[in-house]
């Protein structure tokens, strides 16, 4: 309940005030009062409603009248109920009004521990015994629970159960350097909630005019390990020019301190050989939406599988920088340079068919995700 | 055919008669001029009010900035109509539902019975297509409050309106006229797609990000410290400028709605902020504006030039626009990266100058909840010893130990290591700016908390979330993990403490009680629905729980809520089990 002082002339209009006690103030004996009213109120009956501590009072002063300036709005600081503010004091300084006002900008730091002395160590001690009694959902009371049970499902996969899709191609480029022209896809689709997701990775390339040389598909279950990583477990397969084959694949995925995104993945084929694969690439805004990406990818072996031109060892680094402009962020064309070294067995392999080991290679694609 | 918001306002234009100035736009912002406990004219368009209301909820086409989309709307309009009401009467509400699904309607700040509040879920079974579910409660306080689906994401399609409620006697806060801003951000994209952008890219809708060429570059510790913590110092909102029209009164930037006064009026703004994700800084260049009323609570009155006001706050304030002139109302997005924008003016038709969105925020030390390590808590370089090591810097920003209630599972990137009261710092972004800016321990309530019983027992609760996998929890416990809920005995009296784990502001709403906001004012401590929680930062407010039953309590950044930011609390025993 909070009322205020009200010039005569609104007290009149209004029947409410009828109801109000009134009680006679003492005027001009006040002395958190601080801002003169105007002649109007001067006529003030005194039958003013009983008031809590009130100090928007000073407001009710400006009722009907255009006397009060704008500024004088500042409350007094006191603390104090006070049964008479503002009621037909003489006009005095205030040494309250104005004083937030003062404060100058960026002190915050100033005031930053409020409540602080109440800091008292409270009891953690849960909720008490009878927090535990009654129905365990109050609506069942009114609403048959059955219906109320579905309701509650619902909410509960409202808020935090949702899944999302996600198909990205990363990368749809054609590499032109010495040798054949080669086209490259590598596409990365998710399904899931927050924690289990199914992935399906691919890549492939091929030759412009040429058959598909090879192409990888992988189906991973993935689930967080951390806030940044996944852990990664599936099936590959793999299907070429020559002999096809199938793999287990193990690896972790996510976003490196730094924020190195990274994909590191183990694969043990149907042959039994053993290989892996590191991958690892940064996103360096330039301008809202123009973006350089330096990648890397570094393929391992644990022997020399001769049939797919593999050595053991460090196989093939491609080391990459792209650029890519995103004219909206679900689609970025992207020009690109990009280092293509074999090394070892796997670049002898590479020179005795005809391949140049060591290649640079422009590239132009296309980045994409719905 | 369905009724545009426009076409309301036609309406009051034409029906206005006698009030040619006032009845400008909109139909139910208009001003009353002295006898304000009068209450606005029932017949006023566009404002519902007497015991009996009924609303129906259903799908309008709404344009703005020359495109049209779909909204979700109550009685065809965008805001939905005010609902002005007394304090001391009763009301029945009868809401039908045109959508083919369910739907409902929340009181928000309203204290009613459980079953009344409107939570899918939780109060009620929800509103089925088609039907009508009447609510009733008796109004038992005064102030300014609003209603919004609690179903899906309807509340993001348009799904709001404002609720005034009159003091049953005499206002303290005297003003000549008033008008009731409620603000929104507005998407032709579907929110259910919103939020799948966010989890398939989280900093998707961040068009200020920080790059090499944006003339703020970054120092190579500060790149490292942000980098070796996987996060990004212009993490400011989710969703932003770059899907959304920021909205007042349903009528974007170009539209300028306009409230009119007379010079030298007292002109009471009763501003909600209606938005689904947008937490806004409001201010009226030229025009101080005294704070009187919070969350529906009268304040002490202070003067400040600008405020943030959370999702789902409240702020009543009161303005003197003196000239013959015309004022802008600026509401910011916390990002600024984009702005509502409406016009104070003596006559229709005037304008201001628009100011230009000012520069984007980055978040700090303090934001980080380190103020403690790192002195005033601005002082990057203060960090240079932990960043020596990177691997040092990753265990003191995720070190359970210092909070043993969170789960501490991938859906956790990050646990503040020194959280600091932040009830006295400004809005994020607005440390620096040049004039008086409202903290939450200038809020003084005008009258004394009604319970002066101390806390018995204090909660702790931890704001949690993963912002690369655009996860949002309590105690690292997403909703629909079938969490415990939190229990509280009938008419206990807690202390409950907010903990701010995230990089991001949270404005959290309690269903069905006011709190008091524990800010340095013992006795007169803010009494608040809804609690704007800093990052790095933790609130406390005190609780009586005298109102039985179930109740929601969650974020209302509704993509946060939608991601697992909600929890429900009891109240035990129920009315029936008391002996």
């Amino acid at each position: 309940m909070k009322r205020t002082i009200t010039l005569a002339a609104l007290i009149a209009a209004s029947p409410t005030l009828a109801q109000h006690q009134g009680h006679d103030t003492v005027e001009a004996a006040d002395p958190h009062a601080h801002h003169a009213m105007d002649a109007q109120a001067e006529t003030d009956t005194g039958d003013q409603p009983e008031r809590p501590p009130d100090l928007h009072v000073s407001h009710d002063m400006t009722q009907g009248t255009e006397t009060l300036p704008d500024a004088e709005n500042a409350p007094p600081q006191t603390a104090e109920p006070d049964p008479h503010a503002g009621h037909s004091a003489p006009e005095e300084p205030d040494p309250h009004a104005g004083h937030r006002m003062d404060e100058p900008a960026g002190t915050h730091d100033d005031h930053a521990m409020p409540g602080m002395a109440d800091e008292s160590a409270l009891p953690q001690s849960g909720p008490p015994p009878e927090a535990f009694s009654g129905p365990a959902h109050a609506a069942d009371t009114v609403f048959p629970p059955a219906v109320m049970a579905e309701a509650r499902e619902n909410l509960r996969r409202e808020n935090g159960a949702m899944t999302v899709g996600l198909v990205s191609v990363d990368r749809l480029e054609a590499a032109i350097g010495d040798g054949e022209d080669a086209y490259v896809w590598e596409l990365n689709a998710r399904y899931g909630g927050d924690i289990d997701r199914l992935w399906i990775k691919s890549e492939g390339e091929g030759a412009f005019g040429g058959a598909l040389e090879e192409v990888e598909i992988q189906a991973l279950w993935s689930h967080a390990i951390g806030p940044f990583f996944d852990f990664q477990a599936g099936v590959r397969a793999d299907f070429r020019d020559g002999p096809d084959s199938a793999h287990l694949a193990l690896g972790v995925q996510g976003l490196a301190p730094y924020m190195f995104e990274v994909d590191l993945a183990a694969f043990l084929s149907d042959d039994g050989d053993l290989t892996a694969r590191i991958e690892a690439e940064y996103d360096q805004r330039l301008t809202q939406s123009m973006i350089l990406q330096p990648r890397v990818e570094l393929n391992l072996s644990a022997q020399d599988i001769p049939e797919l031109g593999i050595g053991s060892g460090f196989s093939d680094l491609e080391a990459g920088l792209r650029l890519r402009y995103e004219i909206v962020p679900e689609f970025a064309p992207y020009i690109g340079l990009e280092w293509q070294r074999q090394f070892g067995d796997t670049a002898d392999f590479a020179r005795a068919a005809g391949d140049d080991p060591d290649r640079w290679v422009l590239l132009a694609g296309v980045k994409f995700w719905f | 055919m369905t009724i545009t918001r426009r076409d309301a306002l036609n309406g009051a234009l034409t029906l206005g008669g006698g009030m040619a100035i006032t009845a400008l736009l909109p139909g139910w912002a208009r001003a009353q001029s002295h006898a304000h406990h009068t209450p606005m004219a029932a017949a006023s368009p566009g404002v519902l009010s007497g015991e009996r209301i009924a609303l129906s909820i259903g799908e309008t086409p709404f344009a703005v900035g020359g495109r049209t989309g779909h909204a979700i709307t109550v009685n065809g309009t965008l805001p939905a109509p005010l609902i002005r009401l007394r304090e001391g009467q009763n009301v029945r509400i009868d809401v039908t539902n045109h959508l083919d699904v369910d739907s409902s309607i929340h009181w928000h700040g309203i204290l009613l019975p459980f079953q009344m509040d409107g939570v899918p879920g939780i109060s009620f079974p929800g509103i089925r297509p088609h039907e009508t579910f009447t609510y009733e409660f008796p109004i038992r306080q005064a102030g300014t409050y609003w209603y919004h689906s609690h179903s899906g994401l309807q509340e993001a399609m348009g799904h709001y309106g404002p609720i005034v409620i009159d003091p049953e006697h005499h206002d303290p806060v005297a003003y000549d006229r008033e008008h009731v801003l409620v603000l929104s951000d507005w998407s032709f994209m579907h929110p259910h797609r919103i939020m799948t952008r966010l989890k398939q890219s989280p900093d998707y809708f961040n068009r200020q990000q920080n790059t090499l060429f944006d003339g703020r570059p970054m120092t190579a510790e500060q790149r490292l410290m942000w980098g070796g913590m996987r996060m990004m110092p212009s993490d400011i909102a989710d969703v932003t400028g770059a899907t959304y029209t920021y909205l007042v009164n349903g009528h974007g930037p170009a539209e300028n709605w306009t409230g009119l006064f007379e010079p030298g009026e007292r002109v009471r703004l009763r501003i909600i902020n209606a938005s689904a994700m947008s937490i806004m800084n409001i201010r009226i260049p030229g025009l101080p504006m005294t704070v009187v009323n919070a969350d529906g609570e009268n304040v002490r009155p202070f003067t400040v030039d600008e405020f943030q006001i959370g999702v789902a706050e409240t702020y009543d304030v009161i303005v003197t626009p003196a000239g013959d002139r015309a004022y802008t109302i600026v509401s910011e997005s916390i990002d600024r990266s984009g702005m509502g924008r409406a016009t104070l003016a003596p006559r229709p038709g005037m304008a201001a100058n628009v100011p230009p969105l000012r520069e984007r925020p980055t978040l700090t030390m303090r934001d980080m909840g380190m103020a403690g390590m790192a002195g005033d808590g601005m002082d990057h370089a203060a960090m240079g010893h932990d960043m020596d090591g990177g691997g040092a810097m990753d265990h003191n920003m995720r070190d359970g130990s210092v909070a043993p209630g969170v789960d501490l599972n991938p859906g956790v990137d990050m646990i503040a290591p020194m959280p600091v009261d932040r009830t006295g710092d400004r809005g994020l972004g607005l440390d620096r700016v040049g004039h008086r800016v409202l903290v939450y321990t200038d809020l003084e309530a005008l009258s004394p908390n009604p319970d002066p019983r101390p806390p018995a027992r204090e909660l702790q609760i931890h704001l949690t979330g993963n912002m690369e996998r655009y996860m949002w929890s309590f105690d690292g416990r997403r909703f629909s993990e079938q969490v415990e809920p939190i229990r509280f005995a009938r008419d206990e009296r807690v202390r409950v403490k907010l903990v701010n784990d995230t990089m991001m502001t949270h404005p959290i709403h309690l269903h069905g009680f006011f709190f008091e906001l524990v800010n340095g004012h013992p006795g007169r401590h803010p009494r608040k629905h809804t609690v704007n929680v800093l990052p790095g930062g933790f609130v406390r407010f005190d609780l009586t729980a005298d109102a039985p039953g179930d109740w929601a309590f969650h974020c209302h950044l509704m993509m946060h809520m939608h991601a697992g930011m909600f929890n429900v609390v009891t109240v035990r025993p129920l009315d029936g089990d008391m002996a």
